[in-house]
């Protein structure tokens, strides 16, 4: 039997590669000015869920909320052999802390009904791995976090072992479930040439709008907002047909409730955001010679810091 | 969600496995016994689990006022369903302020899922926890004596503070090893709550085949000194240097990341945000650059001598003893002035 299998996926900034750059004075991070990526534990969660569909059958759903660039995740999801992508894109969305996102994600997961949710354990944004455990509580699906190995899956049994920290157990549940999954758990396959090549060709609605002018003939530019989008409908139109349509859904195609999404859905605030400044060159510096090594080792054995 | 309720306590969950407590519940004693005092509310522990009456009394000597304690054979092994369960329902009954979970794979497992049951907020990761005011940028209104939940964000490039004004309780899971842990006051008395877990009706949805456990092979967060290599060390061969220099000193080992990557020493021994966080009264570092990811599991250490080839090292930046040069030779004669020193 198939599964049907959903991943939740995030495009993120580029943590790793912060420089000064990215700061702006008042200590905020100036997200446009690092390269955004695709989440990379989500990768893992992928990967599971490309193997079951290999080893069993089914279909893997890419889902992901986020601006319309995060259609850039979407694709490279393809790229490694997704079956099909959706968007979640909507300006009521935006600044939506865990809570207000886990309960939007749970309003388009419920319209794919699937067998197993696949999820990165945590995000290199937030680092919070929140997101997964409350989408799995808002889906009444039993929560399995921390997968390491996908141990077997038979029928509606699946047995995962998970890494708890200070070892790890092995469990077993009945489907549906949601699950997060550790970097550990397996080796990401790397973008298939052929797909890259059909891929790179498939849009979101959103995007087709926002790069009108390269995606469609004619004099767009004088074209009324009316005819702008039929041309747009009709150029989605055509991406579908050739199975190049990155699905796009709105809250209202989801049927998200407002009152839990974007700011209002969101109880955490901030506060105060502060940059990490390094207190350099206070530190007494000392001289690598047998010397300086004794002088040191005896004013700490004076302190009664050694000894 | 609860209503804003001033009079509410302030809690820890009480993580215990195996009928031990772990660390973390102890640390944030401490911290809740000093947010509970500026809040002018009792301190008080859940304790869910299966024969955990015996740690009651240790929640007490370290500060709780209450212990709420739920006794269940459902709750003999952490599963999420049952222990949210739980505690969503004490939530509910005793609307405290503050709820606060270790930031341990239990922690981040079950404080999100109550969130989510709760509709309220969660802060994750916290490194520290302050009461203080906020006022609300657009409409000016104030909110007096809220939980100020710190931690940082974007791969530690930034430090957020994080508040919950309406939807309560404020919740935040604690980074382990950040808050220090004060000594038991066995002569300390407190209430103890025996509560009913009211899981008659749920069935368990996972079924635990096999559970492995170990403690760690090294307690680092104990240590009053921990001298730690890094990548610069080179080798396995060559951390050898590294464990000289501990033994000769009675400190511990600890590593980087990098240094436990590379098969230099063991993954107990990480230093660091997906490691252990530690405050040794010295902190040796030996051919560590000093990441942020490193630096926010050591930076609190009282006193920190660097040692690494390159000058400009981001861990001279937080290091109160600076050598620059190469460990291979910095290190033997290190261990030669200990030596002769712990001698004269
Ligand atoms: C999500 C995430 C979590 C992470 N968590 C952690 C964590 O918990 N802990 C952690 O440590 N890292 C963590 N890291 C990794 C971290 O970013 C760094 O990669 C790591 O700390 C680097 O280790 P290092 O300093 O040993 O190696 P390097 O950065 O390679 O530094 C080696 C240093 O040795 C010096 N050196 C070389 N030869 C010598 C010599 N002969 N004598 C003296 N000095 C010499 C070099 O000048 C250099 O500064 C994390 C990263 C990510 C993305």
């Amino acid at each position: 039997m198939g599964y049907n299998c959903v991943v939740c996926v995030k495009q993120v900034p580029d943590t790793k590669r912060i420089t000064g750059e990215a700061m702006t004075e008042e200590g905020t991070v100036n997200r446009a000015a690092l390269p955004a990526v695709f989440n990379p534990e989500d990768l893992y969660a992928l990967e599971q869920a490309l193997a079951v569909r290999d080893a069993h059958g089914g279909t893997v759903t890419l889902l992901t909320m986020g601006l319309p660039a995060a259609s850039e995740v979407l694709r490279d999801g393809l790229y490694r052999g997704a079956d099909r992508a959706i968007l979640v894109t909507d300006r009521r969305a935006a600044a939506s802390d865990t809570l207000a996102t886990s309960y939007i994600l749970s309003c388009a997961v419920k319209k794919l009904d699937p067998d197993i949710v696949f999820c990165g354990r945590q995000a290199i944004d937030g680092d919070t791995a929140q997101v997964g455990p409350q989408l799995a509580e808002k889906l009444d699906m039993t929560q399995i976090t921390y997968l390491e190995e996908l141990i077997s899956l038979e029928d509606k049994t699946i047995r995962i072992r998970r890494n708890v920290g200070n070892g790890y157990e092995v469990v077993q549940a009945e489907l549906p479930v949601l699950v997060t999954v550790m970097e550990t758990a397996n080796e990401p396959r790397p973008p298939a040439a052929k797909k890259m090549m059909k891929f790179k060709k498939a849009f979101s609605p959103a995007e087709v709008a926002g790069k009108a002018e390269h995606l469609l003939e004619g004099d767009y530019e004088n074209y009324t907002a009316e005819l702008k989008a039929a041309e747009v409908d009709k150029y989605c139109g055509k991406l579908q047909g050739k199975g190049l349509l990155i699905e796009q859904w709105n809250l209202d195609d989801i049927e998200a409730d407002l009152t839990w999404c974007g700011m209002k859905g969101s109880p955490t605030k901030v506060h105060k955001i502060q940059s990490v400044v390094l207190t350099g060159g206070q530190h007494k510096q000392i001289e690598p010679t047998d010397e300086g090594v004794a002088t040191l080792v005896a004013e700490l054995i004076e302190e009664h810091t050694i000894g | 969600m609860i209503e804003v309720n001033r009079q509410g306590e302030v809690w820890v969950f009480a993580e215990a496995e195996d009928g031990k407590l772990s660390d973390v519940p102890l640390e944030l004693m401490s911290k809740g016994k000093s947010l509970a005092e500026k809040l002018s509310v009792p301190l008080a522990a859940v304790l869910p689990g299966k024969g955990v009456r015996p740690l009651a009394d240790k929640l007490v000597a370290h500060g709780a006022d209450k212990v709420y304690l739920v006794e269940d054979d459902k709750l003999s092994h952490y599963q999420t369903s049952g222990y949210a369960k739980v505690v969503c329902g004490l939530i509910s009954e005793h609307k405290p302020q503050v709820v606060m979970y270790g930031a341990t794979p239990i922690g981040r497992d079950l404080a999100p899922s109550v969130a989510s049951a709760m509709k309220c907020g969660l802060t994750a990761d916290c490194t520290d926890l302050q009461i203080g005011d906020h006022t609300e940028p657009v409409s000016k209104t104030e909110h007096k004596n809220l939980l100020f939940q710190i931690r940082p964000a974007f791969g530690g490039n930034i430090i957020a503070t994080i508040v919950n004004y309406d939807r309560w309780p404020q919740m935040a899971t604690v980074r382990e090893g950040v808050m220090p842990m004060t000594e038991p006051d066995e002569s300390r008395k407190g209430e103890i709550i025996d509560c009913t877990a009211k899981l008659d009706g749920l069935t368990l949805p996972l079924e635990i085949i096999e559970s492995h456990r170990r403690e760690k092979a090294v307690n680092l967060k104990a240590a009053r000194i921990i001298v730690a290599g890094g990548a610069g060390v080179g080798s396995r061969e060559n951390f050898k240097l590294i464990w000289d220099l501990a033994g000769c000193l009675g400190a511990e080992v600890g590593g980087s990341r990098a240094a436990v990557d590379l098969g230099y020493v063991n993954s107990d021994h990480q230093v660091g945000q997906t490691g252990t966080t530690v405050r040794p009264a010295l902190y040796i570092a030996c051919g560590i650059s000093g990441a942020v990811q490193h630096r926010a599991g050591m930076a609190e250490s009282a006193k920190i001598i660097a040692i690494n080839t390159d000058a400009d090292a981001p861990i001279f930046g937080v290091a109160h003893y600076g050598i620059v040069g190469d460990l291979n030779e910095v290190l033997p004669k290190m261990i030669k002035a200990v030596r002769t020193g712990a001698k004269g």
